[in-house]
């Protein structure tokens, strides 16, 4: 038995991509201008081959000859620490046992599919370093190197003479003695079990048991901290509540349900027999009607905290978590696109001022754009949409939204598993990874959340995931199997508890196909494994369904049975684990009561940093533009949009990028998910946690409002659209911030309903703070309230959609809808540095009218671009449509509608920059101004301007006495600058 | 003649097979989706066929570099088979991922004693792109290519770089007019200066796609079944673009050939 090494370096000529992402990265530490590096991609091969066997192993797989030299040695052999030049030190980056390496295993699988006596193989990165000093290595290596959640570092020869492999773990039923402990025991229980459960709950688990007069084993511990976790039965919202505000107390029994839920009820029945919501808060994903064929489903979810440990990893599975919720909603709809919202801190925060446990925000960007890029993109399926939002609050917690939309054929939307079908697993196998990630994720993260909840942090591996999801539609369509869903939080254990919740189910964990031996029958039940699905498949429909996936290549396993017992029973080895009553387990947990607090702030003008009132004089009126354009939210994110393919499936219409140099931002996607219909679906997100420092309410409001306009600007029919609510908060069991949270459920209720449009669905995270020890003082960042909205809206026919860039000189521009003077949380103001202000609020009426004959409008083909104004008001949404379209504009923007507020003279600063909703600029053609004009009767639509050939924008406030002329290729600079990375 | 049919290739990761079929349904040919373990079983199966379609994506994960393990199975298993189908005058066509797998499996290039001739790698720019480039195409080797001078593509690969293991080979593929398709300027200026984007990986002489020196064996970055219609083009919305879309002409030319 041999440990080969084999180092494969870039031939001659070739750039080292691998060292110069390191060096890169290493950039934003000091020592990064002195640092020399030269990298290797490196395999660790294991098995009793000779030399002339690896060398042809390596021809055949391992090595492009015309672009790679390779070394190749026993490890330890001098060969492989011979420095390709002036290099003092070595580093090897090696993926900890156990932690998936796709790679490695691909490798292996087609090694031994030759025959090949190889029997393991690792994977690894080799790093030679000079110009720095072995202090600043130790940095480099913790830092940039490597993530010490996942990988090991090896500084000097590698001296591995053997890679580890595990041994059989004995079995043990092991019964945790609950009904003598005492309070603090109980909680003492709670946290070194990490099951994260309230004194309450294990109050009545030890209740429970001594009813019971026995103890409870680890596993049915286990079983309920997963079902009762926040992360899976989000008790807080769905919980009982008392909120207070402005208005009186208001007690609640179930909040999502009296708020958000309510909303759709109310809208549903008002509907009848149009409504098209088809299955709401039900399933894994949300489902409305799409056309005479198909429904259309949606789910957005979080995965934040395995972010803020593992960037990459965090997002890899964050996107491949979301793609098994369209997968295993109804009888399993085929995702046809994804969208992916960020929030980092900015990325140009100084390394120094990092707190301890956290990694740089530059970091955490780079890796959870590649993660997603690495797994959408091989999962075929386009990544269409997406935002990124920067506020220094989210340094130690970034927030990672991953979307993915499906397309279901209407007689497979709804599942029930049946008594006597198996319960069968398909896809990954499971390893101890992702051990506790669903009670993690409800917990707060601390720096030293990185050691406690190392397996919580997991990688992908999407082709496993492609696998599984080609033979799951295909069992689909031949009517294998009578349920599926997705393994998530809580693994087998919840999958299966929430698919027998209302029959009974027996399982056998030890049928479980394991990655590595050594797993506890409990580890099994609860690991969070990635890319499994769980099935129930009728007996006489099995022996097809197993020769399906065998054809495949896809492991399918038999894990036990639905039997109507009304009891989840888990046995090892022919042993009884656990024994518990569904009835408990899903109905048992004691009802959270919560306070919750709402106090609405004083509405304070504007100010500068100084207190005194803001001062809009023509030079700080100019700048202003070009420095929001600069602002990080604004600026292009190009950089980001690119990595990932927007076009697979060949359904693209519009794209993220569109305009003359394909580099305008784009309102929303659209596609087509039927290549041969003409119908699409439009894809658009709003958030603005800057609103919610002002006003929650008037945040969820202007959130919701974003994402509808979003739709609307390209076309969608504004009846059509259905909507996900997806918070993400702080600690709620301050009531302050529960409070928060409060508010802005009772925004989505009134806005939904005002605007017909209904919630499908959504998720909540919360405990989104960071704790860290400053010299002995405990210090928290909480996120900002950040609540996003997702649409997904419908167009009857594609080649009526338009886009944000304009297309022609002499062509009318007009504004649509109303500005106030809403500077409250502006970007105008965050580039001034100005506090106070009115925040933005919806005027549903008005709104909801302006939506359906600007709709109109479209439809009738007098619009030739459209863009909504968002952050930075008409002014950035003019120039974006000006340099997206490579032409001017000539603008008197007093001409727009403008309502002044009661107490000063806002007019031109909000004419400009003002973030009031629901408006829009408008491209008409010149040839149907009138045909527009009539289309927008009863709202605000004023003609302000027109498209000019020249390269740039002039805005004309005389009556402010104004008068504005900006260089469209500086504007245009200045905005793409900050993130062309 | 009869309609013909094609072959698409499907592996663990492969993911434009459904449009790649559409696409020559919409062509005129009947086309099928076969897992490439079908016929790594039965490599006699491709007598049913008179085009081979291997599609984008990421076969195997494209986890040891790109299309490498299909390219390693195509080779042990199923070469003999492919000559027989290239010797039969019939077509075979690599997009992507594709091209990669044909590459690097020896159909598109025979090996020489040193070897592959040329491979594709990692992106100049270090990572992965999507973007519409402009190419420019030599009709009168490629029977894909035939009639076209020059078409507007969208691609999205992160090893999508040309490169010949010597200039020597790079200048005889030339000489045999082998470099069929090449990234050209946005700008309609001719010239070998292709800077990036418009050079999107950093290929030698622009190389976008290549063809075996019969003209019937055609591998290309870029993906065709990705700009069908009007409404695919990223500027529709400004009048460019149109029916059928430039990618199309593609499969029409191979259906047309066969017909």
């Amino acid at each position: 038995m041999t440990l080969w090494e084999i180092d494969v370096y870039p031939a001659k000529g070739q750039p080292d991509l691998l060292g110069r992402n390191a060096l890169s990265a290493a950039r934003d530490f000091p020592f990064g201008h002195a640092l020399r590096l030269q990298a290797a991609q490196g395999y660790l091969l294991q098995g009793g081959v000779n030399e002339q066997r690896i060398r042809a192993i390596l021809n055949d797989l391992l090595v492009d000859a015309v672009v790679e030299n390779a070394v190749i040695a026993p490890t330890g052999d001098p060969a492989l620490v011979r420095p390709p030049g002036d290099f003092p030190f070595l580093v090897h980056v090696l993926p900890k046992p156990g932690v998936m390496d796709p790679v490695a295993q691909s490798a292996l699988q087609v090694i031994q599919s030759r025959g090949e006596a190889v029997d393991a193989v690792r994977t690894m990165r080799k790093y030679w370093i000079g110009g720095i000093d072995e202090q600043q290595l130790r940095l480099l290596c913790g830092k940039v190197l490597a993530n010490d959640s996942i990988e090991q570092v090896i500084v000097g020869p590698l001296l591995l003479r053997q890679l580890e492999s595990a041994s059989p773990s004995k079995f043990t039923r092991i019964v945790v003695p609950i009904r003598g402990l005492d309070d603090a025991q109980l909680m003492e229980l709670s946290r070194t079990g990490q099951l994260y459960l309230t004194l309450v709950e294990m109050r009545t688990i030890q209740q429970h048991f001594r009813q019971l007069d026995r103890d409870p084993t680890d596993i049915e511990l286990e079983s309920i901290a997963q079902t009762w976790s926040e992360h899976c039965s989000h008790k807080t919202l769905a919980g009982r509540i008392a909120y207070r505000d402005e208005n009186g107390e208001r007690t609640f029994q179930n909040m999502l349900k009296e708020t958000i839920f309510a909303a759709t009820h109310t809208l549903r029945q008002r509907m009848l027999e149009n409504d098209w919501c088809v299955s709401v808060f039900k399933d894994n994903a949300g489902i409305v009607r799409f056309d005479e064929n198909f429904n259309v489903v949606f789910k957005v979810e979080t995965h934040n905290h395995p972010s803020a440990i593992e960037p990459y990893g965090g997002a890899n599975t964050g996107i491949g978590g979301v793609i098994r919720d369209p997968l295993g909603t109804g009888l399993g709809a085929k995702p046809v696109c994804n969208t992916d919202v960020f929030c980092f801190a900015p990325p140009d925060t100084p390394s120094e001022d990092l707190p301890p446990g956290t990694l740089h925000p530059r970091r955490i960007m780079k890796g959870v754009v590649a993660g997603v890029r690495d797994y959408g993109n091989r999962m075929g399926i386009p990544t269409v949409n997406g935002a990124i939002y920067f506020d220094p609050r989210y340094l130690g917690n970034p927030l990672v939204y991953c979307g993915n939309v499906g397309i279901i054929p209407r007689d497979k939307s709804f599942k029930k598993a049946q008594a006597g079908d198996w319960i069968v697993a398909i896809g990954g196998r499971t390893g101890r990874d992702g051990i506790h990630g669903a009670t993690f994720s409800s917990a707060e993260l601390t720096s030293e959340s990185e050691s406690i909840s190392g397996g919580a942090v997991q990688i992908g591996n999407a082709i496993m995931e492609k696998m599984v999801l080609d033979v799951l539609l295909a069992a689909r369509d031949r009517g294998l199997f009578s349920a599926v869903t997705d393994c998530g939080a809580g693994g087998f254990s919840s999958a299966v508890g929430e698919m027998g919740e209302e029959i009974g189910a027996e399982v056998w964990l030890n049928n479980a196909p394991l990655k590595y031996e050594g797993l506890s029958y409990a580890e099994i039940w609860i690991s969070e494994a990635q890319e499994r699905m769980v099935l129930s498949v009728p007996p006489e429909s099995w022996p097809e369904f197993h020769a399906l996936c065998a054809a495949e290549d896809v492991e399918a396993t038999i894990l036990g049975r639905f039997v109507p017992t009304g009891r989840l029973k888990l046995l090892y080895e022919g042993q009884e684990v656990g024994d518990l009553s569904m009835e408990f387990l899903h109905g048992g947990r004691p009802p959270v009561v919560r306070d919750a607090v709402y106090q609405p702030p004083t509405v304070e003008p504007l100010r500068d940093a100084g207190g005194g009132p803001a001062a809009d004089g023509m030079n700080s009126l100019a700048d202003a533009l070009p420095k929001i354009l600069a602002s990080l939210n604004v600026a292009s994110k190009e950089w980001v949009i690119r990595q990932y393919d927007h076009e697979v499936q060949a359904g693209s219409v519009i794209k993220p990028l569109v305009g003359v140099q394909n580099d305008g931002p784009s309102d929303a996607a659209v596609i087509r998910p039927i290549l041969n219909s003409q119908r699409g679906l439009v894809i658009a997100c709003g958030m603005n946690p800057r609103y919610g420092d002002f006003d929650p309410y008037h945040m969820a409001a202007s959130a919701i409002d974003e994402a509808i306009r979003n739709c609307i600007a390209v076309g969608a029919d504004p009846g059509r659209i259905a909507i996900l609510d997806n918070f993400c908060w702080g600690h709620t069991d301050r009531p302050e911030t529960l409070g928060s949270l409060v508010r802005a459920a009772l925004a989505c209720h009134d806005i939904a309903i005002a605007y017909g449009t209904p919630f499908i669905s959504g998720k909540d995270s919360l405990n989104n703070e960071f704790s860290y020890l400053d010299n002995g003082q405990k210090r928290t960042i909480a996120i900002p309230a950040t609540l996003l909205i997702s649409a997904l809206g419908q167009v009857d026919d594609i080649r009526k959609c338009v886009t944000m860039d304009i297309k022609r000189a002499g062509n009318p521009l007009y504004v649509v809808g109303s500005t106030y003077d809403e500077l409250g949380g502006s970007h105008y103001a965050l580039v001034r540095g100005l506090s106070g202000g009115q925040v933005p609020r919806v005027r549903t009426e008005t709104a909801r009218r302006t939506f359906e004959c600007l709709h109109r409008a479209m439809h009738s083909g007098s619009v030739r671009s459209c863009h909504d104004a968002s952050e930075g008001g008409l002014a950035v949404a003019v120039a974006e449509m000006c340099f997206a379209g490579g032409l001017g504009a000539e603008l008197q923007l007093e001409k727009a509608d403008y309502q002044p507020g009661e107490s000063s003279n806002y007019r031109a600063v909000a004419l400009l920059y003002s973030e009031s909703n629901s408006r829009f600029v408008v491209e008409v053609d010149a040839e149907r101004q009138t045909e527009f004009e009539a289309a927008m009767a009863g709202v605000a639509a004023k003609c302000v301007g027109r498209v000019t050939a020249a390269p740039e924008l002039k805005i004309d406030l005389p009556v402010s006495g104004y008068d504005f002329c900006w260089d469209l290729a500086s504007l245009k600079e200045a905005w793409q600058a900050p993130l062309r990375w | 003649m009869a309609t013909p049919r094609v072959l698409i290739l499907r592996a663990p990761g492969t993911n434009c097979d459904q449009e790649t079929a559409f696409a020559f349904q919409r062509s005129g040919a009947e086309a099928e989706i076969l897992h490439v373990n079908r016929l790594l079983e039965a490599p006699r199966r491709l007598g049913d066929f008179q085009i081979v379609c291997v599609p984008g994506g990421f076969s195997y994960g494209d986890d040891l570099a790109a299309g490498r393990i299909l390219a390693s199975h195509i080779r042990r298993k199923l070469a003999d088979e492919l000559r027989e189908f290239k010797a039969a005058g019939k077509l075979i066509l690599g997009i992507c991922n594709g091209f990669q797998v044909l590459i690097k499996s020896g159909v598109l290039l025979a090996d020489d004693a040193q070897g592959m001739p040329a491979t594709l790698t990692m992106n100049e720019s270090g990572k992965y792109e999507d973007r519409w480039v402009n190419l420019i195409a030599d009709g009168s080797k490629c029977v894909f290519l035939e009639g076209i001078s020059a078409l507007t593509l969208p691609l999205a690969h992160a090893e999508g770089k040309f490169v010949a293991r010597s200039d020597a080979i790079l200048q005889s593929l030339d000489a045999a007019g082998q470099l069929v398709l090449r990234y050209t300027r946005s700008d309609g200026q001719p010239g070998n200066d292709v800077p990036y984007p418009q050079n999107p990986n950093g290929s030698q002489a622009n190389v976008a796609g290549i063809c075996d020196p019969s003209g019937r064996v055609f591998g290309l970055m870029p993906h065709p079944e990705r700009y069908m219609d009007r409404t695919q083009h990223p500027r529709w919305t400004r009048g460019e673009g149109h029916d059928p879309g430039d990618g199309l002409r593609i499969f029409e030319n191979a259906v047309r050939y066969l017909r």
